[in-house]
């Protein structure tokens, strides 16, 4: 499977993830959130960033079900879902993930043929990446 | 010169390539040359008066290689455009900015590629996954093709877009490949039947919404107006050209915008138009990136042809097809005559305005040309 490379400003929300919380990298100054991390906010030019805690719900907002030709590691798990998730409190902000049965399970685990945009998703972590359940 | 703008002040006077294939025995870099002395050839400009190159970033032939290769002049502009397939058109528009500018006479841009033979850039797994690849790739969003097909679905709930709308775009490219010997999808129909049962790719997208894996490279020569009235082949003017890469844009990922189904060719389209004496409904035929079907009524709605959300329904009643409302792709575009990182979309569009397109539009007087929409992009607006 391949793991996160991450780069300076995306570190911290792999940090953050690790110990099992989902962080927002928001401007110190304006208040605004963004993804992905950058090292200034678009919407007032401040370089004062802090990585605040979000509730970690959120609901699908579009989703595909990759099929081979994959890479090995994940052709083995085809077909499964990959989901955007538009976070509750934040609903600009949308994550790539994965829809599992519960912490830990494997890509494949939720039928794909049951993911719907807008149903309601909960973070969970599983080896340092977060992943999502039904709410 | 300056200030007075691009319009109408260049011309392409030269289009050459080679055969397409699955596999070509030839290397990139013999290719390269092949299509740009074809070019030239076409045009009646002896190599020695290039003074101007331009390709895409992800070229390997490297204008070193090529002007020494095929006895290039001195050179005094060279431009490569960054954003693979999102390169295309913006290779023409840089040399007709150059020119316009007095910085060159003869231009030519090219792309070479062995795409279909030769590795694909998202199965590298050694290679450390830049951002945003870290966002998407440990998730098994791995190749353009699921990056697209997020946004395809998207954009399906939100507008009732649906399979048959793709199929559309699928079957008018395939309709024009069957009409085109030098397409790879040359003599092999396809049916609705064969779009509906093909395997999956990535849901929404099946195998017929991809774009075909090519050997394949394209070459054509730009000048001066003034220029192109003395060359061999009827001149096609550049109208107009623009770029576009919109205010908070992630490329092939865009779901990370504010409105993601709005891409680069809104902000294209807008420039575009503003520096034409044509609109929408003058275009006569369109040239229309599709390294996936979802591109295309994305595309449409972008360029202004419908409105937003309508651009799965444009595709009905044959409207993509010769004798529609926007005859589309009419060498098989990159669904079906080939995939060269849309350079193949430029030539066609000299054909229709020359008349000898192999699904010649009667009349065709004006062709959109566009590079790769939901990557930064670009498009020019050709006329006779
Ligand atoms: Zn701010």
């Amino acid at each position: 499977m391949l793991t996160p490379v991450t780069d300076a400003d995306g570190a911290p929300f792999w940090e953050y993830a690790a110990q099992g919380e989902l962080r927002v990298q928001t401007c110190a100054d304006c208040g605004e959130p963004r993804f992905p991390p950058r090292p200034c906010c678009p919407h007032c030019q401040s370089f004062a960033g802090e990585w605040r805690p979000v509730s970690g719900r959120g609901r699908v907002w579009s989703y595909v079900v990759p099929h081979p030709p994959l890479l090995p590691d994940y052709a083995e798990q085809a077909p499964y879902n990959v989901i955007v998730v538009e976070l509750a409190d934040a609903p600009r902000i949308r994550l790539v993930g994965n829809l599992v049965t519960h912490a830990g399970a494997p890509l494949g685990s939720f039928d794909p043929d049951r993911v719907r945009i807008g149903t309601r998703v909960r973070v969970v972590f599983s080896g340092g990446l977060p992943q999502w359940v039904l709410a | 010169m300056a200030g007075t703008g691009l319009k109408d002040a260049t011309a392409i006077v030269g289009i050459g390539q080679t055969a397409f294939a699955r596999q070509l025995p030839e290397d990139e870099r013999t290719l390269a040359c092949r299509a740009v002395l074809a070019a030239l050839d076409d045009a009646g400009i002896a190599p020695g008066e290039v003074d101007a190159l331009a390709s895409y970033t992800m070229e390997e032939t490297d204008e070193v290689e090529l002007a020494k290769a095929v006895g290039l002049g001195d050179l005094t502009f060279f431009s490569k455009v960054g954003f693979g397939g999102g390169g295309s058109c913006a290779t023409v528009a840089h040399l007709a900015a150059a020119i316009a500018a007095g910085q060159a006479d003869v231009g030519v841009a090219w792309r070479s590629r062995k795409r279909g033979s030769g590795p694909r850039p998202w199965t590298g797994t050694a290679v450390q996954l830049p951002t945003p690849g870290q966002w998407t790739r440990p998730f098994g969003l791995l190749r353009p093709a699921d990056e697209i097909a997020m946004l395809a679905r998207r954009y399906m709930h939100e507008y009732g877009a649906t399979r048959d709308h793709l199929f559309n775009v699928a079957l008018a490219c395939r309709n024009r490949a069957n009409q085109n010997p030098a397409a790879i999808m040359y003599d092999r129909p396809l049916t609705r039947e064969m779009y509906m049962t093909s395997r999956w790719i990535s849901e929404p997208l099946c195998l017929y919404d991809n774009c075909l894996e090519t050997d394949g490279a394209l070459a054509c020569v730009v000048v001066s107006a003034e220029r192109a009235r003395d060359c061999r082949r009827r001149p096609v003017y550049v109208h107009s050209a623009a770029q576009g890469l919109p205010a908070q844009h992630h490329g092939m990922v865009n779901y990370w915008n504010d409105d993601p189904l709005t891409g680069p060719a809104w902000t294209a389209a807008r420039h575009l138009w503003k520096h034409a004496d044509l609109t929408p409904e003058d275009v006569d035929v369109a040239q229309i990136y599709d390294a996936f079907t979802a591109l295309v009524p994305l595309s449409l709605e972008g360029y202004g042809f419908c409105g937003r959300g309508e651009g799965g329904a444009f595709t009905e009643q044959g409207a993509l097809e010769i004798g529609g409302r926007l005859p589309l792709n009419t060498g098989g575009g990159g669904l079906s005559e080939a995939y060269v990182h849309g350079f193949n979309l430029i030539n066609e569009g000299v054909r229709q305005l020359r008349g000898t397109s192999t699904a010649q539009v009667p009349g065709a007087a004006t062709c959109l040309v566009t590079a790769g929409e939901g990557v930064p992009t670009s498009a020019l607006l050709l006329r006779s």
